[in-house]
């Protein structure tokens, strides 16, 4: 099927009538007809959209095979994305190769948007790297732990594409909490002055482990931006065409020498902050309930059964393709070997430290000692 | 060769950089136009452009983590710090970012960062320009950190800093940033790493670094005339510390003084003192003495002198390493 994503009479409400937030595809997956952004997915076909669909499916079982991986002992912490999939999916499936992701923790689907290796998303949390994978293999920074810290690297980086002549944009993402981060205050500040290709995605998942975001925010996180002199755009997080929309309007800003751009993406993080973390001491069940129903998948999947793209055999095969993909995961997971005691001191500097090099020789000595 | 001051050392070596390396870029708080508050960068905006020398909004977590961007596209930042004691609200940027990301990549990412840093007191500053905050560097693994005494090595030793692939924390002694001496741009100087004996001597190894160096000397000079011959050692560099040459100078003396502005807990000092008690426990004849700045914050001017390790404060140390108690001895170790 190669027909564009229409909105059609029988499966839209004419006019959005939403106005907190950019949404194209409602929680009903009905398809909403939006004067602005409707022409940045005019071009996605229903397969394409079916394409989203399945990258949506397989994030949330990764997701979900990581959760139990962490259980069974072979993980020693997961954070898990479930209810934030088309915010990341919808956000990354947009950039280029050539872009550069600077990202939090968070942020497994859009690393697989960009093409990690499925060990590698757990190197970290399985303890055997200090991370995943080579950022300039993947366009993707290692995530920042400390938050927001990663908003400034994507705008030295934005200004040094700037600088190359280069219409690379680099994108960082974050959190509602992170907001509150004195790094994200000035990224914002550092960017607006100097014009950076870069654009600020955040995610208001409405938690910071057991903050809500009214701690962070008395008002929409995305009305701070144009206080910086940064234009920005409220979108659904939960919905994967919106969030495509207002990220490809944002690409084009940067790309064209319009500086940057700050999206929040409104959705809620469904899960713990962590495996580590007990929800239960603050969640208030019927707030989780209304967002289940806003589910970011059962949308994009009753908007493709309406238009006939999506069968019963289609959805089997992409279940069958992503418990495939969880599988090799868990495989690649369990596979990973632990490091060489001696690479406890390896690439702490480019090149050789004289003290260290002492400490890794006595070391040596003394574990060699254990062999006589 | 030509006769510069260390803060015109410095300047031409920022300018040798960035002729040599188009991917060197300087950043900091009013060093384009005005040419920096100690005009260090002075002429360096008008003559490479707002995209080589570029002045900053003032957040200095901004600049060392916008530095920590343009070093992932390739380039190779100097930023600078305007004075030691703004240096905090850059700190977490430096721990947890400069020093780590090339750990934390297994050496894939490379932050060729240099963080200049005006530091040290005797120029009757205010609060928070006076500092010595060389240590929390030192500390941190991932970081080289180094500081010059003469204007040759702020040139030379500058340019091996931007021109090292790892992050390097270069500590400049704002109070001998009017210091001349004979600069040499191509001379092919002691590497960075290595620490410089100034003054040969047989009785005390005197240890310092920085804006001491002078002192150092100076009272090298005064003990000589009381018969006695310090060996004095300008460490240059703090991370790594090249515990090679002093354990080689306190074999041949043994005995040892070290002396820095900054305060003495946790300090240089205490590292220099316990590496070289353990590499020459069977040379030292005394044990080491620190003469340092008081655990106090950097007093206000008028008192500054009550806090910096002078001449005499430094020959009360000698004395102390000499095993003579004089009457300006109000302690024992």
């Amino acid at each position: 099927m190669s027909t564009t994503v229409p909105v059609k009479a029988q499966n839209s409400v004419a006019k959005k009538q939403t106005p907190e937030f950019v949404q194209l595809l409602d929680p009903d997956g009905r398809r909403l007809s939006d004067e602005l952004y409707d022409p940045w997915i005019s071009d996605v076909t229903g397969d394409q959209l079916a394409s989203l669909y399945e990258d949506l499916i397989i994030v949330r079982r990764i997701d979900t095979e990581a959760t139990a991986l962490q259980r069974q002992g072979e993980l020693g912490l997961w954070p898990p994305l479930l209810g934030q999939e088309a915010a990341q999916v919808g956000s990354a499936r947009t950039l280029r190769p050539d872009d550069f992701v600077f990202s939090s923790y968070r942020e497994n689907a859009v690393a697989y948007c960009r093409g990690v290796k499925l060990p590698d998303l757990v190197r970290v949390w399985r303890g055997t790297a200090a991370s995943g994978w080579d950022p300039f293999e993947i366009g993707m920074a290692t995530p920042a732990v400390i938050i927001g810290a990663q908003t400034l690297h994507a705008t030295g980086y934005a200004v040094g594409c700037k600088f190359d002549g280069a219409d690379s944009v680099s994108v960082a993402y974050f959190g509602d909490g992170a907001t509150s981060e004195g790094d994200v205050n000035e990224a914002m500040i550092f960017a607006a002055s100097f014009n950076a290709p870069v654009i600020f995605f955040c995610q208001n998942n409405q938690w910071a482990i057991s903050e809500p975001v009214g701690l962070q925010a008395q008002r929409p996180i995305a009305d701070r931006a144009p206080g910086f002199g940064i234009p920005s755009i409220r979108v659904d997080g939960n919905d994967v065409l919106a969030v495509m929309a207002a990220t490809r309007s944002a690409l084009d800003r940067a790309r064209t020498g319009g500086g940057p751009t700050f999206i929040e993406a409104v959705t809620y993080r469904r899960g713990p902050h962590t495996t580590s973390d007990d929800p239960s001491r603050y969640v208030d069940p019927a707030v989780a309930a209304e967002w289940e129903a806003k589910d970011p998948i059962a949308r994009v999947e009753a908007f493709l059964r309406s238009e006939g793209v999506l069968t019963d055999e289609l959805a089997a095969s992409i279940q069958a393709r992503a418990d495939a993909v969880a599988a090799e995961f868990r495989a690649g997971c369990v596979g990973l070997e632990n490091p060489e005691p001696l690479s406890v001191f390896d690439n702490v500097y480019a090149t050789e430290h004289s003290g260290l090099a002492r400490q890794k020789s006595q070391y040596k000595a003394y574990l060699e000692g254990f062999e006589k | 060769m030509t006769e510069l001051t260390l803060a015109k050392a410095l300047g031409s070596g920022l300018r040798r950089a960035l002729s040599d390396d188009d991917k060197v870029v300087l950043l900091g708080e009013d060093i384009g136009t005005l040419g920096g508050v100690f005009r260090v960068t002075d002429g360096l905006q008008r003559d490479f452009g707002t995209e080589r020398v570029i002045d900053t909004p003032l957040a200095e977590a901004g600049i060392i983590g916008m530095a920590v961007g343009l070093a992932f596209r390739g380039y190779r930042p100097v930023c600078e710090i305007q004075f030691d004691g703004f240096i905090y609200p850059g700190f977490d940027q430096i721990v947890a970012q400069v020093a780590k990301l090339h750990y934390r990549t297994a050496g894939k990412v490379r932050m060729p960062l240099t963080i200049r840093v005006p530091y040290g007191g005797g120029i009757g500053a205010v609060e928070h320009h006076s500092e010595s905050p060389e240590a929390y560097f030192a500390h941190t693994a991932g970081l080289r950190v180094v500081t010059c005494s003469t204007p040759q090595d702020a040139h030379s030793m500058l340019r091996e800093a931007i021109a090292s692939d790892d992050p390097v924390l270069f500590f400049e002694p704002k109070r001998r940033y009017w210091t001349k001496g004979e600069v040499d741009e191509d001379a092919d100087g002691l590497p960075m790493g290595k620490a410089r004996v100034v003054t040969e001597g047989s009785d005390v190894t005197l240890v310092t670094y920085g804006p001491l160096v002078a002192t150092a000397i100076d009272a090298a000079v005064a003990a000589s005339d009381d018969g006695i011959s310090l060996e004095v050692i300008d460490l240059r560099s703090l991370s790594p510390v090249d515990f090679d040459t002093v354990a080689a100078s306190v074999q041949k003396t043994g005995r040892l003084v070290i002396t820095h502005e900054a305060s003495e807990s946790g300090g240089l000092g205490a590292e220099i003192a316990a590496t070289l008690t353990d590499r020459c426990f069977y040379y030292l004849e005394a044990a080491p003495v620190r003469i340092t700045g008081f655990d106090v914050p950097y007093p206000a001017a008028k008192l500054e002198d009550h806090f910096l390790p002078d001449l005499d404060r430094i020959l009360d140390g000698v004395d102390r390493a000499l095993g003579r108690v004089n009457s300006l001895t109000g302690w024992s170790a």
